[in-house]
């Protein structure tokens, strides 16, 4: 606030070359000119360059046909779709390997950082260096090795892996493994799911008003489990239970049946997991060593049981800590997921690139992508400062 | 007596404050302040926190902008003017609580810094100077040390020194005394009373009573951004008039 | 009990001896309870069957001398194809003769960095070790440089100008007029050149034979990505931390525009941005050399990085800070480059080394542009027919010199954090 001392000005008259907010104003406008006349120097190029060279411009290509194929999709796509919808196709790819990774690699990296401060000295060891090893290591050079060990290490499909009693085959084409048999019921299992969801919630919502009222405290989360899982599993009784499931079998040269995850897929998601763990291996540490010794000995005084006190008083500290940093490597993953075009896994950045060969339409397609990362980091970060509010320290 | 000032006996005050008003946000933090300050004048501010005298000190360099009324500092009004706000903060030297050293230079370094770059003084002069004042706040042996390595009380000495270097005709304490630990207060309270005894311009605000007795010229005492009651210090502490003052001399004296 | 015996007469008594000792630190470290002495036995048979199956395949069964990938077929790992290839690996496409080249460019590089990470280096000898090392570096990898004119002319006015701004208090009346005069010839004759009244001369400078960017290859490249990346993004990370501390509305506004929007979109797609839409920016004609145009990339997205950190740096400077700069009659410059960054930068400088880790990481990605930089080279030392099937020696060996750079790094951040800690008891 008093850094430094601009605003409103009394009476007195100022030379109008020592007043600061003039000279601001003056020094303000120079520079944004100086941006200005670059930023037009630049598009006067592109348009010139775009003529010579007749090139089209405009969003119009985006629905014409594709042409190309896409290896591994989850929605229908054909080389007779529109670009866009191949571009979409990649949207969803990469948000597929983005949830994913971001799961796992909470799940690893919590464990590995919990494991870091085992007394355990050889646990503790061992994590520390899972944590040197990959994070000292480009991350695309770990996806380079799992693919090319997957395609090339592994035998094909005839020779395949069988594990646990031939249900599971790892191959040089993926990892085939059996799922259930299509049944309606599988969508409303996915509906009941979502509503037990929002039942967790009000339960809780309802355990607390309860114990604020009476003062009985309510299992909250044994509660909330129970519904989310429970209620699936009634409409699946409901719907009579179907259990027939898909087994992959070998036919001819490749095996049907079952699903399959594609090897590339599998490098891309166990290369990202790995090496995002690593960085959130050593988050999750510095939020428990954040933690002052002082709060679990004033819990502990005060009686609190050891769960009470994880769960009230150092878990509410800790995340504090762990949960900037951690939003911020959910957006390295999703960024770093773009590293699937190395490895051709068809993410947004690949189906992009193979438009922009395609139709030689750069600025529209970088558009794009541009956009499509931006509109993701720009609501995480939005995401964080809501959360940073929530959570600050009122403090003098 | 003027010793390190100049003879300015044709401005009458040195530094003048008519009506002036400041806000933060709907917060009125200073209302309606008159203070006239003669040359030489030591004057001493108290009040409760929250009661604005450390934000009217602040006003007087420009730390802080008021809104309403006006400054005037050595016949320089106060104002946007950048080369008013640089003229008369050569003229005003400050003292903060909590020191405000550089912690990455050396004690010379902090003392010489201002003399050379906004005074453009040669750099032998200046650590001439410096380390004649480091001499008269009793510490030239810290003098090639970092702040970090010293104590709190040698900090707020080298503090002083680091505003006297500049010469100025002026010199604001904002509660020097309060960051010290209290075995460390009398050697600082002994370097400000003898430069008010050598007749330098003093404002401090400070809740050191003793201080007040010994070398204030004039006591203000101030609650909710006003100047509710200023006297001489005698008259001040023996048969305070306004109500407020009373209580809070009370708490005060209970205190110490 | 001697209940009489005075309280300072009493002889400290030694711990238990179980407490002590290795087999204390054994109990204590590794058998505490039973969950733990449990985990240990687990880890340790583990650890001794990964390391068994992998000495086995590295070491005992593993072939060193083969000439060719058929002969290396069947055993544990094939590090003759190492041997075979590490001079590619290294150095590229770079002449096969002129190799000692690029391996004393990595040297200087290396000698760069580690004499920067004294810090009793941190001063003017830092400019004069980069300018050094900049210009060995690049004279070995080019062969030949042309120094134009009028840079020497921006050169000498960008000196005078620096001189002038940070030694103007201090420097004697005939160190001044050396500045004043820099700044003079600069001036004047960058504008005479541009008016045409000075020629287009240079100076030459070619003891060897010229080498061009699209045949360097490996850690070299490598290194001078992330390096530069870095000497580039520097300064200009710190004019857009600053922009965005700034209460300007339009600069800060830029400034929060630029970094949020490099910030918010993958390397990988500012790369492919340089590679195809750089040459659409400039006049049709001008071309732009691949490597210079991945270089760019790397320090734009490096400055908006390095900015973020910074103004890490700057925000952790308590207010106390500004307000006595500002009550001593400092102003802005004067302000910034004596208080405030000294101990911004300071603060900053452990978070830097880490963000530099990340860069040298990340120019692995220039491979997607086709830049060979050391992982792009290793990648192609696997396409050799005769050598095929091999990609996990050649991977290790890669990722082997990437953690060796890497790891030291994070050493040398941790190690600056904890000396720079022990210096500021405020």
């Amino acid at each position: 606030m008093a850094v430094e001392t601009l605003g409103s000005a009394p009476r007195v008259k100022v030379a109008p070359w020592n007043d600061p907010v003039i000279r601001g104003w003056v020094f303000q406008i120079v520079v944004v000119g100086l941006v200005g006349f670059l930023a037009w120097y630049l598009v006067s190029n592109t348009i010139d360059n775009l003529q010579r060279q007749k090139i089209a411009s405009g969003f119009h290509y985006l629905e014409r046909e594709a042409g190309f194929e896409i290896g591994d999709t989850m929605i229908e796509y054909s080389p007779a779709s529109t670009y866009a919808r191949a571009i979409w196709v990649g949207i969803l790819n990469t948000l597929r390997v983005a949830v994913l990774g971001i799961l796992l690699s909470t799940l690893l990296g919590t464990l590995v950082g919990v494991g870091r401060l085992s007394p355990n000295w050889l646990l503790s060891r061992i994590c520390a260096w899972y944590v040197e090893a990959f994070r000292n290591v480009p991350l695309l050079l770990w996806l380079f090795l799992f693919y090319k060990l997957i395609s090339e290490a592994f035998p094909g499909p005839r020779q395949a892996i069988s594990l646990f009693w031939n249900s599971v085959f790892l191959s040089n084409r993926g990892v085939y493994f059996p799922v259930p048999m299509a049944d309606p019921i599988h969508k409303w299992m996915g509906v009941a799911f979502l509503v037990g969801i929002a039942g967790a919630w009000f339960v809780n919502r309802w355990g607390k008003k309860r114990q604020e009222a009476t003062g009985q405290p309510f299992p909250a989360i044994s509660a909330g489990l129970g519904i989310i899982i429970g209620l699936p599993a009634l409409v699946w009784l409901a719907g009579g239970a179907p259990h027939h499931m898909s087994w992959p079998e070998l036919k001819g040269f490749n095996f049907a049946g079952g699903t399959v995850i594609q090897p590339e897929f599998t490098a891309l998601l166990v290369g990202l997991v790995l090496y995002t763990s690593a960085f959130v291996a050593e988050i999750v540490r510095s939020g428990i060593l954040a933690l002052h010794k002082g709060q679990s000995e004033a819990a502990a005084a005060l009686g609190l049981s050891r769960g009470q006190s994880m769960r009230l008083v150092l878990l509410p500290q800790a995340l504090r800590v762990i949960v900037p940093p951690m939003t911020s490597q959910y957006l390295n993953i999703t960024k770093n997921s773009s590293l699937a075009i190395a490895i051709g896994y068809p993410d947004l950045v690949a189906s992009v690139n193979v438009t922009i060969n395609q139709t030689g339409q750069a600025i529209e397609n970088i558009l794009i992508i541009m956009a499509a990362y931006l509109s993701v980091s720009l609501s995480i970060s939005a995401f964080m400062n809501w959360y940073n509010k929530r959570i600050a320290l009122r403090e003098r | 007596m003027a010793a390190t000032a100049r003879d300015l006996s044709k401005v009458e005050s040195v530094i003048q404050l008519k009506g002036v008003n400041k806000w933060y946000g709907q917060f009125h933090v200073l209302s309606d302040i008159n203070l006239d300050v003669k040359e030489g004048e030591k004057i001493v501010i108290c009040g409760p926190s929250g009661s604005g005298k450390s934000t009217l000190i602040r006003c007087i360099n420009r730390l802080e902008e008021h809104q309403r009324g006006d400054i005037v500092v050595h016949g320089v009004t106060l104002s946007n003017d950048v080369k008013n706000i640089e003229a008369i903060r050569r003229e005003v030297g400050m003292v903060f609580q909590s020191f405000n050293l550089f912690p990455h230079l050396t004690i010379l370094d902090n003392l010489t810094l201002a003399p050379i770059w906004v005074k453009k003084m040669p750099k032998k002069e200046a650590e001439e100077i410096a380390m004649s004042l480091l001499t008269r706040v009793r510490i030239p042996e810290q003098a090639l040390k970092y702040p970090g390595q010293l104590s709190g009380g040698q900090q707020q000495r080298v503090a002083i020194a680091r505003a006297l270097c500049m010469r100025p005709k002026i010199m604001l304490f904002d509660e020097p005394t309060s960051a010290l630990d209290p075995e460390m207060v009398k050697e600082v309270l002994d370097v400000m009373i003898e430069l008010a005894r050598e007749g330098m311009t003093m404002i401090c605000v400070t809740h050191e009573m003793g201080f007040a007795r010994a070398v204030a010229d004039r006591v203000i005492f101030m609650d909710r951004g006003e100047i509710v009651e200023q006297n001489e210090p005698e008259a001040f502490f023996a048969n305070p008039r306004n109500e407020r003052t009373k209580l809070f001399l009370g708490q005060i004296l209970h205190n110490h | 009990m001697t209940d009489a015996m005075p309280v300072g007469d009493r002889k400290p008594l030694a711990p238990p001896v179980d407490e002590t000792g290795a087999l204390g630190w054994v109990r204590k470290n590794l058998f505490s309870s039973w969950g733990n002495g449990i985990t240990t036995v687990v880890l340790i048979a583990a650890v001794l069957w990964v390391a068994s199956w992998f000495l086995e395949w590295a070491l005992f069964t593993a072939n060193f001398t083969a000439a060719t990938g058929a002969e290396c077929r069947g055993g544990g790992a094939c590090w003759a194809l190492i041997r075979e290839k590490f001079r590619y690996i290294f150095f590229g496409s770079f002449p096969y003769e002129q190799h000692w080249r690029p391996l004393f460019a990595v040297i200087t590089m290396l000698a760069m960095l580690v004499l920067s990470a004294d810090r009793r280096m941190w001063n003017w000898r830092l400019l004069v070790i980069w300018g050094v090392g900049s210009f060995i570096t690049f004279l070995l990898m080019f062969g030949q440089i042309h120094i134009p004119l009028s840079l020497i002319l921006f050169v000498a006015l960008v000196c005078g100008g620096i001189g002038l701004t940070l030694r103007s208090a201090l420097a004697a009346p005939s160190e001044r007029m050396a500045y004043y005069a820099l700044v003079g010839i600069g001036a004047v004759g960058l504008v005479l050149r541009m008016v045409g009244a000075l020629p287009a001369w240079s100076i030459a400078i070619a003891p060897l034979s010229y080498v061009e960017t699209s045949l360097w290859g490996g850690l070299p490249v490598t290194l001078i990505l992330a390096t530069y990346g870095l000497a580039f993004a520097f300064p200009y990370g710190i004019l857009l931390a600053l922009g965005r501390r700034s209460n300007l509305p339009l600069i800060k506004g830029l400034c929060v525009g630029f970094i949020e929007l490099i910030r918010g979109v993958p390397l990988i797609s500012l790369l492919i941005m340089a590679s195809v839409m750089l040459p659409l920016f400039l006049p049709s004609g001008t071309t732009i050399d691949k490597f210079l145009r991945a270089q760019v990339a790397v320090i734009l997205f490096a400055g908006a990085y390095i900015a973020e950190v910074i103004r890490g740096g700057l925000q952790s400077l308590p207010k106390g800070q500004f307000e006595a700069a500002d009550a001593m009659g400092l102003n802005y410059p004067q302000k910034t480059l004596l208080i405030i960054l000294p101990q911004a930068l300071r603060v900053v400088i452990p978070p830097l080394i880490n963000t530099f880790i990340g860069f040298f990481k990340d120019t692995s990605l220039v491979l997607i542009i086709g830049i060979f930089d050391f992982l792009n080279t290793a990648n192609q030392a696997l396409v050799d027919p005769n050598w095929a099937g091999f990609p996990g020696e050649v991977y290790l060996f890669a990722a082997f010199v990437y953690f060796i750079f890497c790891f030291s790094m994070s050493r040398y951040s941790k190690y600056l954090e904890f000396e720079l800690n022990k210096g500021t008891r405020r």
